[in-house]
């Protein structure tokens, strides 16, 4: 029984950059142990000695030359933007 | 001849072809069908000039004798996928108003074959459930419908589903992660096909869980889907995990002959509580398979009872690192912010507001299984069950098993809203007959193959050995014969 505490559902809700807020905190919480109670069943497996798995159809990955294919597309890169001006993304402030 | 909407892909394109009918009819078709079916919410955004201004090159180009297959045939797309200058959301409210500037490379093929777009398709938010009511759209309805509820379409490719069983379009394109193209599918008596991972490129598809996401066709027919997936496949420099190998020319391989494959029967699929009907289904599939002329092998694929578990921390893993870059800031929808709030308090709160609940659980389960201190014992541990789930398939097919036979869901379609209470792990077990094939990169198939006692469609799954989708389209045609499944929902939307 894995117990996920309101500290922990905290700290996973910051690290998902989501906000919940704090009287969402134990259903969010008692939902995550919910999962990882069955994912638990995967502690049943004999593992020892098998290689996870990185690439599921075995294939060598292409190479290119390293030379530039695209660019030049500022305007259509912009054009779904939030907030765009003079030619950048806009955000809030980011450092103090 | 009937309604022009309601013919399969094989029908029309011949019909084209012979000048009998033009593409701008089938279209127009179509789209009064469309306009008719509100009530399935199945087309989320209509497309209707750029429909027809497809159908009319396409009917030059049918004149002009040099045109294939696809040519002229309307489609719905999927809202996974990007679409020039078409609204593309993945429903989700986090994409809100987003116009992509290019067109996925799946959706181009199906373009420049001279296919026409009708619109998106509903579907689950990030292609996240198994029931379509997790979309920002509200969900698609199953055109079937037996008594007072209104049933689920599945998902999340449920409003592709939706689509072609009701006779909107002729066909559609879905994407599947864990089931999403053949459950969907086996609720609604049409057939979907998932291609061996690799198959079709994955450039330009709203990305859920990039190591298990396929793109494939839904349609009325088998020999539908072989012409259709044809169109979509194919290596694109974009993706590089996009195979390099000939696509071939699926229609003209199914044979209609598979006798002396090995067709195997796996025990752990019988799951405690299965319906019977689904079990009878099953044994009578095993056996039209087998007067067809096949051998029926019974095989062990020991692992099975892991791959949701495994499923569940892989995808939510992939899902999480996929999901960051909506963060409101380079498309799709910003949070108003108060006074004095920096950039992180932007990225939460627009984030909060942009996904549903169902993204956010997975999101940060996700983020759980691979933040420090757990990526051993879940994201690490689960990848390497991932290998032994894999390895079984390899084992069954070493010993010469050509394709497995599966029923493709533990149900029919159940109605809305009644999965709202069980906790989320009740609606993930849609997925049990399904997920391993997404885990182990396989092709699979969904058939319709008969109707329960309350008249609801069923499906069985065909799953084959890699890169054999000819043989898999081949052997799911055989079954489909011999189930003669022809039955329609009667319109009621």
């Amino acid at each position: 029984m894995s117990e996920i505490d309101l500290d922990t559902a905290r700290k996973v809700a910051h690290l998902a950059r989501i906000a919940v807020p704090d009287e969402n905190l134990p259903a969010l919480a008692q939902e995550l142990s919910q999962m990882l109670d069955f994912m638990e069943q995967l502690n049943e497996v004999d593992i020892d000695g098998v290689d996870p798995m990185t690439s599921v159809t075995p294939m060598r990955l292409k190479r290119r030359r390293d030379g530039v294919t695209d660019g030049d597309q500022q305007a259509k890169i912009l054009s779904n933007a939030p907030d765009a001006r003079e030619g950048f993304f806009a955000v809030p402030k980011v450092v103090e | 001849m009937s309604a022009l909407n309601r013919l399969t892909i094989t029908e029309a394109r011949d019909l084209l072809r012979k000048g009998e009918v033009s593409a701008v009819a089938l279209t127009e078709a179509c789209l009064g069908a469309i306009q008719g079916a509100g009530k399935l919410n199945a087309f989320v955004h209509h497309t209707p000039d750029l429909a027809l201004e497809r159908a009319k090159a396409a009917d030059a180009r049918l004149a002009s004798g040099d045109a294939p297959a696809m040519c002229g045939i309307p489609l719905g797309i999927k809202d996974l996928f990007c679409t020039q200058g078409v609204a593309s959301q993945a429903a989700s409210r986090i994409l809100d108003g987003f116009k992509p500037q290019y067109e996925s490379t799946v959706s181009a093929q199906l373009r420049d074959a001279g296919a026409v777009i009708l619109g998106k398709l509903n579907m689950d938010e990030f292609a996240m459930g198994s029931s379509n009511e997790t979309s920002v759209y509200g969900n698609a309805v199953n055109p079937w419908k037996v008594d007072a509820r209104d049933l689920t379409p599945g998902g999340s490719s449920g409003g592709s589903a939706a689509a072609v069983a009701a006779d909107l379009c002729l066909a559609a394109t879905g994407t599947d992660t864990g089931g999403s193209i053949r459950q969907p599918a086996a609720f609604t008596g049409t057939v979907g096909i998932k291609p061996t991972y690799g198959r079709c490129s994955r450039w330009g598809i709203v990305a859920f869980a990039s190591s298990l996401d396929q793109a494939g066709p839904m349609t009325k027919t088998v020999r539908d889907a072989a012409i259709m997936l044809e169109a979509m496949c194919g290596h694109d420099p974009k993706d590089s995990t996009s195979a390099d190998l000939p696509v071939p020319d699926f229609e003209a391989l199914l044979t209609g002959d598979i006798r002396g494959q090995k067709i195997g029967i796996p025990r752990e699929y019988r799951m405690e509580g299965m319906p019977a009907e689904i079990e009878a289904l099953w044994a009578r599939g095993a056996e039209m398979l087998r007067d067809a002329g096949a051998e029926i092998v019974d095989i062990s694929l020991p692992h099975t009872k892991y791959a949701l578990p495994a499923y569940y921390v892989i995808a939510p893993a992939e899902a999480s690192s996929n999901l960051a870059r909506y963060d409101g800031v380079r498309y799709g929808h910003r949070a108003k912010l108060a006074l004095g709030d920096g950039i992180t308090q932007m990225y939460e709160k627009t984030r909060a507001e942009g996904f549903g609940h169902e993204v956010q659980r997975r999101v940060m389960i996700g983020t759980y299984v691979l933040s420090a201190g757990f990526y051993d014992a879940y994201y690490n541990r689960a990848r390497k069950v991932r290998t032994l789930i894999k390895r079984d398939f390899e084992q069954a097919f070493a010993t010469g098993i050509d394709a497995i036979l599966t029923p493709a869901t533990p149900s029919s379609a159940f109605g809305l809203g009644e999965m709202a209470e069980a906790d989320p792990v009740q609606m993930y077990l849609n997925d049990v007959f399904t997920v391993t094939v997404n885990l182990a990169g396989l092709p699979g198939i969904a058939v319709p193959a008969g109707l329960d006692a309350q008249g609801l469609p069923l499906g069985l799954q065909l799953i084959g050995r890699p890169w054999e989708e000819a043989a898999l389209l081949n052997t799911a045609q055989v079954l489909e014969s011999a189930a003669g499944f022809v039955s329609k929902p009667e319109k009621w939307w």
